[in-house]
């Protein structure tokens, strides 16, 4: 094709157009069946002003303390879930799967047994259900089975195996350091500050390069958006450190103390907290930034434009499902150190809707190709924070399980509204 | 014509089984026209150019591009010769934007695999302002939310974007309105204006007679002939897609005379 020498066209809203420009792009991702992450935010928000009126001792920070620890493993398998669903495949043996990871990493930690380094164990433990994972894949994008039925027949398969390995025992305790720290260590409050400040620096630093590029091109600038987004950033790290570091637990007194004081100590950001964090940017950054994160929504948009674009569908597929298989162990790892145990219930209960239904609350299309990595903490965070508030209200478990499958149902209703509209849009 | 061919296929043959599909067609597109194939449903125009495409293989004949022969064995071969074909389900990922559509399988990225995002929207801009498509508000916008001559539009445009210089279109206006199509038809002569080839398939005459400089008539598998826009009529072209003779018969060399 020749080259024409044309300015460049004004594609985008510029400059003084800015805050039609935002509004613009917000109409269009409605447009486009995009709702984005605005309908679990003002989800989350009122579940939370509920239970701070009805339920004493919800609207603590001890309690937010204790909600970021309940949502760990979940939030980790829930991140999974969302490269699986953005290829429209499922995967129901991440449950048993966090299991096979949790009991392969105590396994690999027993005193009497093979006594490996927490580090040790723990990635031997990841790099299995990777390959289980694969594996998994394997029979999906190759076989063509669906994949429905390859991770039910894993849901029974990985049970099955933990049920016979933990026949005899029924019961391993973990008292490694390295495992069990990933669910009970709490930053100082100094270490905790200095991690919000780096995030945050971190972030603008990301944002000002961002920036610079798109200048370099001449492409239009959003500074205002930029500017949201960091305050954005900021107030969440620093807030949650505020409220952390306000939590205490009870603690041995020091010699003298009358009796009549009870002695706490405080507790700063958990180093769950920290992981959930870590692993939000990574994954974030591998689906966004990435030409594989680039693929994975092709293949989930259209997996036919995505072959003949001479994308390796069945490559990204597999990966997909590694990726599952790898935070369903992470999740697994986490889950089980918070109970310093492994035992015959591992990975089972409602572990797997629990991440699934994360992952779709937090707006991750069961259809394919739409939704976002942070979707899913999100979606975990809401789920963790009506158990919780349940709890701390008295309910039953009943009553936990009806408000959970009512707000799931609601979610997928808003999706599937939301795709009835991109169908509609623009044609 | 002194010109050699953009793409000149000589003999094919193709079987499904005990099915012909094509039998003996030649074919040729010259640089800078719009060679429009037509034929009634079965006539064997998917299969034409999904043969020159690399999708299918072919059982004999010849496939020569700018007069040298090649062999296509796959799609990442037409694309290596700059054959690029845009397939009347468009092939775009409606949950993706403009810019990320157009560089869909080749992203720019830099060593750590990251996408180079503002150089991939300046090039797309570029590649749409050079083929004038102006209706598109942003290119940030998902697909999903553009009309149907802009999807085309951007289809398009992936296609040429590549350097590429045969650009296939199966049936681009199918399924658009009139100013659309209008929007569409206009795009494929300014492809042709600036020296690409351009075969465009259609069952819509009209449209040929307003975008095509010369018109291939399949029939049956075969060709029945080669009819320049100027020269001809409707009547003649309607004739020769329901009742045409084929102009050679196979084994026999030679046995008839184009229709020009």
């Amino acid at each position: 094709m020749s080259t024409v020498d044309i300015a460049a066209p004004d594609l985008g809203p510029q400059g003084v157009d800015e805050q039609a420009g935002i509004w613009r792009r917000a109409v269009d991702n409605l447009k486009s069946g995009n709702l984005g992450v605005l309908p679990v935010v003002i989800g989350e928000v009122l579940i939370v002003a509920f239970f701070s009126f009805t339920a004493t001792n919800f609207f603590t920070a001890g309690n937010f303390v204790n909600v970021i620890l309940q949502m760990a493993g979940v939030t980790m398998i829930a991140f999974g879930v969302v490269f699986v669903l953005l290829i429209a495949e499922i995967d129901l043996s991440i449950g048993y799967l966090s299991g096979i990871g949790a009991l392969t990493a105590a396994q690999l930690q027993l005193p009497d047994g093979r006594n490996y380094p927490g580090w040790l164990a723990i990635l031997i433990a990841i790099s299995l259900v990777a390959v289980i994972g694969a594996a998994q894949g394997t029979f999906v994008a190759k076989v063509g089975v669906p994949a429905f039925v390859v991770t039910l027949a894993g849901l029974l398969i990985w049970q099955g195996v933990i049920l016979r390995v933990l026949e005899l025992r029924g019961v391993i305790i973990i008292e490694e350091d390295w495992i069990n720290k990933t669910a009970t260590y709490y930053f100082s409050a100094t270490a905790s500050w200095i991690i919000a400040a780096v995030i945050t620096g971190a972030y603008v630093l990301i944002v000002l390069v961002g920036i610079a590029g798109q200048r370099r091109a001449g492409l239009a600038l959003r500074p205002w958006l930029a500017l949201a987004k960091v305050a954005g950033v900021a107030i969440a790290c620093f807030g949650t450190i505020a409220i952390c570091t306000h939590a205490v637990r009870p603690a041995p007194c020091a010699e003298g103390t009358p009796l009549t004081v009870n002695c706490t100590q405080s507790l700063g950001l958990p180093l769950a907290g920290l992981l959930m964090i870590i692993f939000l940017v990574g994954l974030t950054f591998l689906a966004k930034r990435t030409t594989f994160g680039r693929h994975v929504y092709a293949v989930g948009g259209n997996a036919e434009a995505a072959r003949r674009a001479g994308i390796n569908v069945a490559r990204v597929r597999i990966l997909v499902f590694a990726i599952s298989g790898i935070m369903a162990g992470v999740g697994g790892i986490i889950l089980s150190a918070r109970l310093q145990s492994v035992n015959l219930n591992v990975g089972g209960g409602t572990l797997l809707l629990d991440s699934i239904s994360a992952a779709v609350i937090g707006g991750v299309s069961l259809f394919g190709g739409r939704g976002e990595v942070r979707g899913a903490l999100l979606g975990s965070l809401v789920i963790a924070t009506i158990a919780n508030g349940l709890n701390t209200g008295g309910y039953k478990t009943g009553t936990i399980y009806i408000v959970t499958g009512a707000i799931l149902l609601f979610a997928v209703t808003l999706d599937t509204i939301a795709r009835r509209l991109q169908q509609q849009a623009g044609r | 014509m002194t010109d050699t061919a953009l793409l000149e296929v000589r003999g094919l043959t193709k079987t499904f089984g005990s099915v012909q599909a094509l039998a003996e067609v030649d074919f040729e597109v010259l640089p800078g026209e719009v060679m429009a194939l037509v034929g009634d449903n079965g006539a064997g125009k998917s299969t034409l150019i999904k043969c020159v495409a690399g999708i299918h293989g072919y059982d004999s004949g010849k496939v020569l591009f700018d007069g040298n022969e090649v062999h296509i064995h796959g799609p990442k071969d037409a694309a290596r010769l700059g054959i690029e074909v845009v397939y009347q389900d468009l092939a775009l990922c409606d949950n993706l934007d403009v810019v990320q559509n157009m560089f869909l399988g080749r992203e720019e990225r830099d060593w750590f695999f990251r996408l180079k995002e503002p150089i991939m929207e300046q090039r797309t801009a570029e590649t749409l302002s050079s083929l004038a498509v102006t209706t598109i508000r942003s290119i940030r916008q998902p697909v999903a939310s553009l009309s149907g001559g802009q999807r085309q539009s951007v289809a398009v445009a992936k296609a040429v974007q590549w350097n590429s210089r045969l650009v296939i279109l199966d049936e681009p206006t199918a399924a658009l309105g009139v100013a659309q199509t209008r929007q569409v038809l206009e795009l494929v002569k300014r492809l042709a204006e600036q020296g690409l080839g351009v075969v465009l398939i259609s069952h819509n005459l009209h449209d040929i007679f307003e975008a095509a400089t010369r018109i291939t008539v399949l029939r049956l598998g075969r060709d029945v002939g080669v009819y320049e826009r100027e020269k001809t009529t409707q009547q003649e072209v309607v004739h020769a897609i329901t009742a045409g003779i084929p102009t050679k018969v196979a084994g026999v060399a030679e046995t008839g005379t184009v229709v020009s």
